[in-house]
């Protein structure tokens, strides 16, 4: 992306505290529109919580969070929405809506009370069924489907909900290595097709310096990285972020150093 | 099934019951009454009696099934409804209080509303507002279930207060309480109390209908509903708003009546699925048929005898819950 492209999103001296405990601590960071960036670091160390903010799902904080250039508590929730599409972590409790239902609520940014869903958003979510593979089940309750299948029709979601800044918590955690494919091809998509910009956290760095344009590393509530894919991949700083030593070997197709699991006790 | 099919058979049903239970009962109602063309005793039976009494049946079922639904909906939960939170027994403590200390003090019509009624309905919307604030004010990352035993430890308590209000109470007044706690709409007597609380449940419905898709979102979770756009705190504020006035019009008049408010959004749900745009207006017309069923049944099942209504509610509907229940193949979503 060209740095001519509108910052979408912004943090600026950022800090939250929960219960006494400080899970974002200064945080600033900039994203651009159509960007595609990855969140990564340890357990805990809040990137699920900043997600959660910038789309207003937790309140407070000092600091500030900017969208569009618009701290973000100045906009409604409803317009919120029609500008932001979180995705969240896999939740067990569904409620047995059929997935054209449940698209359909998804439209509820645009809906007046009182008023029913009209055709242009039947077309919408129709499309979004398309494009995402989910229209051949429709009609399908959300509680009978598979994890790989839920997570697409969350992407069908987002597309439906027609929000141009997508913020996804984990979406490929829980799938089996086809799912995740299918599920980035469809992130990558929208991305490149739509100008989405993309906010995803993630625990698989392999991906991100793969497929994303920015890495943003959180470590103890702290942005310990934020730059090109390429140049978090060496040693010395994925120490630093994750407290453990990491093995790196080049991708034989990329030329990118890429994390491999270490074998305990020496190579059998 | 057929959601359009349902919502008619529910509704040829509610219409059933409405024209029919009137012209059951003890004295036999000839139908030329309804023009008002016999005999002076029975068309008095009929218009002073047994029109009201259905009538306002009526709105209390469905001011409680829709109340109950709203709850399971914002909780999340199948066992939340306004009496299992101590609604109802707030509004009974309300008007425990007053006969047991101001039933001779004051005894004045506030707008032709006696004073017990207005002390039961103090007493429901003050439990709403602190269930409300408990609810709102309670740590983050309090579960539903958290909410819930609170608001059975809150019944609890007040029923505690109104035995003890009970206990010290000299006979008469003692006696008053229990007959009202039991409940019972057989005080019911001319339209007046209909027309009192008719402006509560329309206006009451009228909110929820407006707050329909939000209601839809709040069940997929809190999360989830925020980030399509919905306005949670105000949008539970109203919720909480249409039902305070509801159960508190309803259970100041009728007294506290259990299990329409647990039951008829759920035996909706499994008729008609989870989608609040049908389940509401099914839930408001099975919840009215229902408690009409339910008092007629009530006042003939046993012959000069009247059963307060709550005792045939949970008599009925239990075991018919249970079988609906248990005779899908599919298993039970609660939601």
């Amino acid at each position: 992306m060209t740095d001519a492209a509108e910052i979408v999103l912004e943090a600026k001296h950022f800090s939250l505290a929960r219960g006494g405990k400080e899970i974002l601590r200064d945080v600033s960071f900039q994203i651009r529109r159509g960007e595609y960036v990855t969140i990564v670091g340890p357990n805990g160390a809040g990137k699920t919580t900043l997600l959660k903010c910038f789309d207003r799902l937790l309140a407070g904080g000092e600091g500030e969070l900017l969208i569009r250039g618009v701290p973000a508590e100045r906009y409604s929730q409803r317009e919120l929405a029609r500008l932001i599409a979180y995705v969240p972590q896999a939740d067990g409790r569904l409620i047995p809506f059929t997935v054209e239902q449940f698209l359909l609520m998804c439209r509820y940014p645009y809906l007046s009370p009182f008023a029913s869903v009209s055709k242009e958003d039947r077309r919408i979510v129709r499309e979004a069924m398309e494009r995402t593979d989910t229209a051949r089940f429709a009609e399908r309750i959300l509680t009978t489907l598979s994890g790989g299948e839920r997570q697409k029709v969350y992407i069908a979601a987002a597309l439906a909900q027609g929000a141009s800044i997508w913020l996804l918590d984990e979406p490929t955690t829980f799938l089996d290595y086809g799912r995740q494919a299918e599920i980035l091809a469809l992130m990558a998509a929208a991305n490149r097709q739509f100008e989405v910009t993309i906010v995803s956290v993630t625990h698989d760095l392999n991906h991100a310096v793969l497929e994303t344009d920015r890495v943003v590393a959180l470590a103890e509530g702290r942005v310990a990285f934020n730059g090109p894919p390429a140049e978090i991949m060496q040693p010395d700083i994925l120490r630093q972020i994750y407290g453990t030593p990491l093995l790196l070997v080049d991708h034989p197709q990329a030329h990118i150093p890429m994390i491999v699991p270490r074998v305990n006790g020496g190579a059998r | 099934m057929n959601k359009t099919f349902v919502l008619s058979i529910l509704l040829a049903l509610a219409i059933l019951t409405l024209l029919v239970a009137p012209f059951v009962g003890r004295y036999p109602v000839p139908l030329s009454d309804l023009w008002q063309s016999g005999e002076p005793g029975t068309i008095n039976v009929l218009w002073k009696l047994r029109i009201p009494r259905v009538a306002m049946t009526f709105l209390a079922g469905t001011a409680l099934a829709v109340s109950g639904m709203v709850f399971q909906a914002m909780f999340r939960n199948p066992l939340a409804t306004p009496y299992t939170l101590g609604i109802s027994s707030g509004a009974s403590l309300g008007a425990s209080i007053y006969i047991a200390y101001f039933s001779e003090r004051w005894t004045a019509l506030i707008l032709g509303i006696p004073p017990q009624t207005i002390c039961a309905f103090a007493g429901a919307v003050a439990t709403i507002l602190l269930v409300y604030l408990l609810t709102t004010r309670a740590p983050k990352g309090s579960t539903t279930a958290t909410m819930l035993l609170a608001g059975v430890a809150l019944s609890f308590f007040f029923s505690s207060l109104i035995l003890f209000l009970q206990y010290m109470s000299d006979f008469t007044r003692s006696y008053r309480m229990l007959r009202w706690v039991m409940g019972g709409i057989e005080s019911i007597v001319d339209f007046g109390n209909v027309w009192t609380v008719l402006p509560f449940v329309l206006a009451g419905c009228l909110l929820v209908a407006y707050l329909i898709h939000e209601l839809n979102l709040m069940l997929m979770g809190e999360d989830f509903a925020v980030s399509r756009g919905v306005a949670l705190e105000s949008t539970k504020m109203l919720l909480y708003f249409a039902v305070s006035m509801m159960v508190g019009a309803v259970v100041a008049v009728c007294g506290p009546i259990g299990f329409v408010g647990l039951m008829a959004p759920h035996i909706c749900r499994l008729l008609i699925g989870p989608d609040h745009r049908t389940l509401f207006p099914a839930t408001m017309l099975l919840g009215g048929a229902f408690l009409v069923v339910c008092d007629t049944l009530g006042r003939t099942i046993i012959p000069d005898t009247e059963l307060p209504v709550g005792i045939i509610t949970a008599l009925l509907g239990g075991p018919f819950f249970l079988w609906l229940l248990f005779s899908r193949k599919s298993g039970f979503h609660e939601f």
